[in-house]
């Protein structure tokens, strides 16, 4: 009867949890609240301000005719909508293929080798570099010898933005796929080559492509690079990749910092814009995910 | 285990041993000589001399570390995945010796198929799961491939609850489904020998229970090596025993005899309980 009673746990005002430690977690969990609750307005404040002032500029014209010369009112966003969807469709073309390499290199040949230990290595620097450096580098890779601004060279700054995202995402996903499936394959007497594209790339499918979608969001809003390559042209949009090239985010940049109210409030709407395919790509992601996890 | 898991496998032990004897005469598929494996510069398997037989089952026993799935993992050559493990000494297959550095890997290990532990479907449809192994060697028509796929399926008894929902994923299965997916698999691309890593450790008794009959059947068509962490399992359905110990092989022989009477004293010591 004795034991029973010790064992039981002892009534609260006996707790043998410190006073001081309840203060702390309570201390601490006002602190977490507080940090959340300042994102959470900081961010839904930008959101907020964004919808109002650009919903305003979502307008029948907006997605069909091209922007307005200075100061003259009406026209649209569209040769910069198209300039970037065919910018980010170059950047995430080229970087797709590249990224899926690298990281399959990283992931199933060279695990352990010193070659992937420098290359894991330079792709974490590549993925924090500055935006604006890339654009620099292009710059003068691309934009200098060729004499002109250009759409290529906008695509591939992009790219160069991409790939490092998607080499790391794609290696991710690999090391996840359990050893036991690459055994299995390899003990059927599939070849390396073939138990890589027919069962760990299947395998860590989802979070591949979740990946690329990913580096798609973050290259959809890149402005920085695009400064130094792609730039901007005021005209309807022209399929000559060989020029400069209308995109949204340098249109934001150049019109927001206008003088006419037009153009400012195009500028608004295009944020707008941008913002809504970033976050439908990011649910994307998740819902592309998800069916994984749930199996 | 639950007492009643028990008590069926008292059942089916009794029934075993009265059923299958070893044949000594069965011609020799796998012999193993001089084999010494090596993790970096752990000595993991010593200087191990072992055969078997055609169309028998031969289980490999022995403590957790003993090198029993080390040595089943050579006969596929599987460890050279690893740059780290190396194995030196002579295995033959069928007079072939596997370790020969110009050894076909690919051809060796359709030759000799291997069932692990945790079950491994690959992520596609389970029609896919067995035609995998078989569209690496051989090119078959449509309706070729459907048949081999539904014997296979059919050899590792799982067709019954498959046939109507061959295009759905494999990973749907339970895990007792997935094991025999994973033998279907194997069993589809006519290897002459199937090794079993522990292959029904990570499933219920009932699943345990069926794998170990397919096990029995099998035999007939194959030479078959299990290693397994429950003695009951071995002595229910292997027809030869191996002990091994520290790397070391202590012990082989006809089952029965080998867990009636054996003649080492480390034997003893293990099947009786008093260690491992």
């Amino acid at each position: 009867m004795d034991a029973t009673n010790t064992l039981a746990a002892p009534p609260l005002a006996q707790s043998r949890v410190r006073p001081g430690r309840r203060r702390a977690d309570a201390v601490l969990r006002g602190f977490c609240a507080l940090a959340t609750l300042l994102g959470v307005i900081v961010l839904g404040s930008i959101l907020l301000m964004l919808i109002v002032q650009g919903v305003r500029g979502f307008t029948s014209t907006l997605l069909t005719q091209p922007t307005p010369g200075p100061g003259s009112e009406g026209g649209g966003i569209a040769n910069a909508v198209l300039g970037s969807l065919v910018l980010t469709t170059i950047g995430i073309v080229i970087a797709t293929p590249v990224g899926v390499m690298a990281g399959t290199f990283l992931a199933e040949y060279g695990r352990t080798s010193k070659l992937s230990f420098v290359i894991r290595f330079l792709n974490d620097i590549l993925l924090s570099a500055p935006s604006i450096l890339i654009g620099l580098f292009i710059y003068t890779l691309m934009v200098r010898p060729m004499g002109s601004y250009s759409g290529w060279a906008g695509g591939v700054a992009l790219a160069i933005i991409a790939t490092p995202v998607i080499v790391r995402t794609t290696e991710d996903m690999l090391s996840l796929v359990p050893g036991t499936l690459r055994e299995a394959g390899v003990a059927l007497g599939a070849p390396p080559s073939t138990v890589i594209m027919k069962v760990t790339w299947r395998a860590a499918s989802a979070g591949i492509v979740t990946g690329i979608i990913l580096a798609l969001a973050r290259i959809a809003g890149e402005t920085a690079p695009l400064l130094f390559t792609a730039l901007n042209n005021n005209s309807w949009f022209n399929a000559d990749l060989m020029g400069g090239i209308p995109n949204l985010p340098v249109m934001i940049y150049q019109f927001a910092l206008s003088p006419y109210p037009n153009w400012q409030q195009l500028a608004w709407a295009g944020a707008l814009l941008i913002t809504m395919t970033i976050l439908a790509l990011s649910v994307i992601a998740r819902v592309v995910i998800k069916p994984q996890r749930a199996r | 285990m639950s007492t009643a898991a028990a008590s069926v496998t008292t059942d089916r032990q009794f029934q075993a041993s009265a059923k299958t004897g070893a044949d000594t005469n069965a011609p020799v598929r796998i012999a193993v000589k001089g084999l010494n494996f090596y993790y970096g510069h752990f000595h993991g398997l010593k200087n191990i001399d072992l055969n078997f037989h055609d169309r028998q089952v031969t289980a490999l026993i022995g403590p957790s570390g003993c090198g029993k799935s080390t040595l089943l993992r050579t006969f596929n050559r599987i460890y050279s995945l690893y740059p780290e493990q190396r194995a030196e000494g002579q295995i033959l297959l069928d007079g072939m010796n596997i370790l020969d550095p110009k050894i076909d890997l690919n051809d060796l290990r359709a030759r000799v198929g291997m069932v692990f532990q945790k079950p491994t479907p690959f992520p596609m449809s389970i029609y896919d799961n067995v035609a995998f192994g078989i569209r690496l060697y051989e090119k078959l028509g449509k309706s070729d491939l459907d048949d081999r796929v539904e014997t296979s399926l059919r050899k590792a008894a799982l067709w019954d609850e498959v046939k109507d929902k061959l295009k759905q994923s494999g990973m749907g299965l339970s895990g007792g489904q997935q094991q025999r997916l994973c033998i279907a698999r194997t069993v589809a691309q006519r290897p002459d020998v199937i090794l079993f890593d522990e292959p029904t450790s990570a499933l219920d008794p009932i699943s345990t229970g069926r794998i170990e009959e397919l096990i029995e059947q099998l035999r007939d068509e194959f030479t078959i090596a299990i290693v397994t962490h429950n003695m009951q399992q071995a002595a229910r359905i292997s027809q030869f025993t191996a002990f091994m110990y520290l790397g070391e092989l202590v012990e082989v022989g006809p089952t029965d005899r080998l867990f009636m009477n054996p003649t080492e004293r480390r034997t003893q010591d293990y099947i009786t309980g008093r260690f491992g």
